[in-house]
């Protein structure tokens, strides 16, 4: 049918005796504040639309009272819906009947949650084990199960022990594994890290992050955290008073908010940790060691109003020389003709493209141009150490926003004869 | 002075006369002998059991179970307090009221738990439930003693659906509040792994509500024992009848020697009963488990393992 992992489109959620009556209200376009003083009926979520793709962390981020975390009971028929379509693998889970709403839970979609919700009278291994035990598993064999999810968390040494003698992330990592033990494609992570301290919280975003790269799971991740939605998000939805105001990349929130609630909420994010090499990267503009003479090296400098380039011995990138140097060489007539070898500077800064731009902050101060490598060693594209200021501070250059994404990843080399 | 009853009056006691006696009875008075059948069975073969059992073994039995769920103190006390009885000539009617007491708690359990369970789960249920429960705990017992005698006629089975009646209210509340007291957001986590109601029923609710469903067992028992000498008015016999021979002859030595093997069964089942709740109070053993101590107790002198099996 589609390609979309999971596919939701109109989904209302209306709390109340009348909320056909609210529904209606609302489609005309009526206030959440209207409908309660008239109908009495609150709103949970108003025309959300959204698709998920296979292998995506999507973030639905919001403040409490948001709608989030009703708008992810939807998505596994916790909270049915009032209103609209919710297809995973496009089966509608908005119309589906209990057993089949049991199948969908059972096999594909599975949900961790806040608090943790384990539960207090069974070993680790066996809440683990639920999801498996409740499908009729043998139990020796959902146990073994169970250790090798509880492996992937790092918990084995802990099977036998009570969730309550677990820290808070220790049983977080339960309930992720509880989550992963009968291999759904979806999870629904509702404020996962919400009630762990800072320090555990982070640890438990990379180690999410981690996992996610082995597992390729479909995740629908909840938080009220922007930094969290950041870090995590492939993707991230901004919620409102029910409503989806905006739908994109980490970057694409931060350089182009939706609104003022949006634009709010990014204004004191770190720009740093959101944008990566990628994102200020340029074409590399590139000179052959022994084929380039220092006179047309200088020129194209002046050319491309830059005042260092990279100089390739053949494939392999050999250094970097500066306009200062060549133009110092140029002016020795002391020497015989002066070659970029005299000037190249091979001790120069490199970054691959996800490298994050506060990381690229160092590097900047050097004053040299940034090599974007990959992992081959290769070449493909440099950032301006004027580029990286820029876009930390919040004002990146116009043509920088227009440069689409994926710039850096083509193996672009202009060579000069 | 004006009062309602200038106007009209109500032949209130001729309608309920009219009811009972001209509809009730009549009717429906084979189904209800019919009912007690399985009373009298587990009631008869229970006084048996007991009355068999060498008075030494059913005293060693109880004194270990004591002492598993009490404490050696208690375990004390219910040698000697189960030697006193034998001293004083009441143990056949100590057992025959034991009898009358776990077969009145088993049957309140097995009405009871599955009432509570449906009551935890349909507000329905629960709202019809509930005046009829507080009827039944309010009511004084001499009311229902009359109709019961015309439906079941007089004996030790009546005597004991005049029990049920009275101590059938804690274990249904009880049921329900411990059902409806597991923790929302475990339920939910539950539902979202695909349970069915059954299972979340059987793994959950239960196990975590095992506590308050046992300290609701606890008090069926107590009640239970309070209504030995009422259900002896209608032929129950026992120890309660002791109490009633001792007050109709005015011997209150006689009488007094009922009361204390009461008081002293009543001390012991006790304590062996909230000792088997507060070890539940962990809320870790499963029903199995709980059930299978429970059997263990009463079965063997051994000692019962340790509740870390699980």
């Amino acid at each position: 049918m589609q390609t979309s992992k999971l596919a939701i489109s109109h989904v209302y959620k209306i709390f109340g005796s009348d909320d056909a009556a609210a529904l209606g209200l609302l489609r005309q376009g009526r206030s959440k504040q209207d409908i309660l003083a008239e109908t009495g009926a609150t709103v949970g979520v108003q025309d959300a639309s959204f698709e998920v793709e296979e292998g995506e962390i999507f973030v639905v981020m919001g403040l409490s009272g948001s709608g989030k975390s009703t708008l992810v009971r939807t998505l596994n028929g916790l909270i049915p819906p009032t209103a609209g379509q919710i297809l995973i693998d496009g089966e509608d889970v908005a119309q589906a009947d209990p057993a089949a709403l049991r199948r969908i839970r059972r096999e594909k979609i599975s949900m961790i949650f806040q608090h943790f919700a384990l539960f207090p009278h069974w070993s680790v291994a066996e809440n683990v084990a639920y999801s498996l035990k409740i499908t009729g598993m043998p139990r020796d064999e959902r146990r073994a199960r169970a250790l090798e999810v509880l492996e992937q968390v790092g918990l084995a040494p802990w099977a036998d022990s009570l969730p309550s003698d677990l820290s808070g992330g220790m049983q977080q990592r339960v309930g992720l594994a509880r989550g992963l033990a009968a291999d759904p494609d979806i999870l629904l992570m509702d404020e996962p890290f919400g009630a762990l301290d800072p320090l555990i919280r982070r640890e438990m975003q990379m180690e999410l992050l981690n996992l996610q790269q082995k597992l390729k799971k479909t995740i629908v991740f909840i938080t009220h955290d922007l930094n969290e939605a950041l870090l995590l998000g492939s993707r991230i939805a901004i919620m409102k008073d029910g409503r989806i105001v905006q739908i994109g990349t980490a970057q694409e929130i931060v350089t182009a908010p939706a609104d003022d609630y949006v634009a709010a909420f990014v204004a004191d994010i770190d720009r740093g940790r959101v944008f990566t090499a990628d994102h200020v990267s340029n074409k590399p503009v590139t000179i052959q060691l022994r084929q380039t003479s220092v006179r047309d090296a200088l020129r194209m400098m002046e050319q491309g109003g830059s005042n260092a380039l990279y100089v390739m011995d053949g494939e392999r990138v050999a250094g970097v020389v500066t306009y200062q140097d060549l133009a110092a060489c140029e002016m020795d007539k002391s020497t015989p003709p002066p070659t970029l070898q005299g000037a190249l500077i091979t001790d120069f800064p490199t970054a691959d493209t996800t490298t994050s731009l506060s990381d690229l902050y160092g590097a900047a101060g050097s004053g040299l141009p940034i090599a974007v490598t990959d992992e081959r060693e290769r070449l493909l594209a440099v950032v301006e150490p004027s580029d990286v200021l820029n876009h930390l501070s919040g004002e990146p250059a116009a043509e920088l926003a227009a440069i689409p994404a994926t710039n850096g990843k083509e193996q672009a080399h202009v060579q000069s004869r | 002075m004006f009062s309602p009853a200038d106007l009209a009056t109500l032949p209130f006691d001729d309608w309920v006369n009219a009811f009972v006696r001209g509809w009730l009875v009549p009717n429906f008075r084979p189904v209800f002998r019919a009912a007690q059948v399985p009373i009298s069975m587990v009631l008869d073969w229970l006084d048996a059991l007991f009355n068999w059992l060498p008075m030494l073994l059913t005293t060693a039995l109880f004194g270990a179970a004591a002492w598993k769920t009490a404490g050696r103190g208690m375990a004390i006390f219910t040698l000697l307090g189960f030697a006193f009885i034998d001293m004083i000539g009441l143990w056949p009617e100590t057992m025959t009221t034991l009898a009358m007491i776990i077969t009145s708690v088993l049957f309140c359990a097995v009405i009871g738990i599955p009432a509570g369970i449906l009551a935890a789960r349909s507000d329905l249920f629960w709202r019809i439930v509930r005046p009829i429960l507080d009827v039944m705990q309010t009511i004084p017992s001499f009311v229902y003693l009359v109709p019961i005698v015309m439906l079941f006629g007089v004996g030790m089975a009546p005597g004991i659906i005049a029990t049920i009646v009275f101590a059938l209210p804690p274990i249904v509340r009880l049921t329900n509040l411990g059902i409806r007291n597991v923790r929302g957001d475990l339920i939910e986590a539950a539902d979202a792994f695909g349970s069915t109601g059954w299972q979340t029923l059987w793994d959950l609710q239960l196990p975590l509500a095992m506590r308050t469903i046992m300290a609701g067992l606890n008090q069926t028992l107590m009640l239970s024992l309070s209504m030995v000498v009422i259900a002896a008015l209608i032929g129950a016999g026992g120890l309660g009848l002791i109490v009633n021979t001792g007050l109709g002859r005015m011997d209150v030595g006689q009488a007094t020697a009922g009361g204390a093997a009461i008081v002293i069964l009543a001390i012991v089942l006790d304590r062996i009963t909230q000792g088997l709740a507060e070890q539940n109070g962990v809320s870790r053993a499963p029903l199995r488990q709980t059930l299978a101590n429970f059997l263990r107790l009463r079965g063997s002198a051994a000692p019962v393992g340790a509740q870390k099996a699980g």
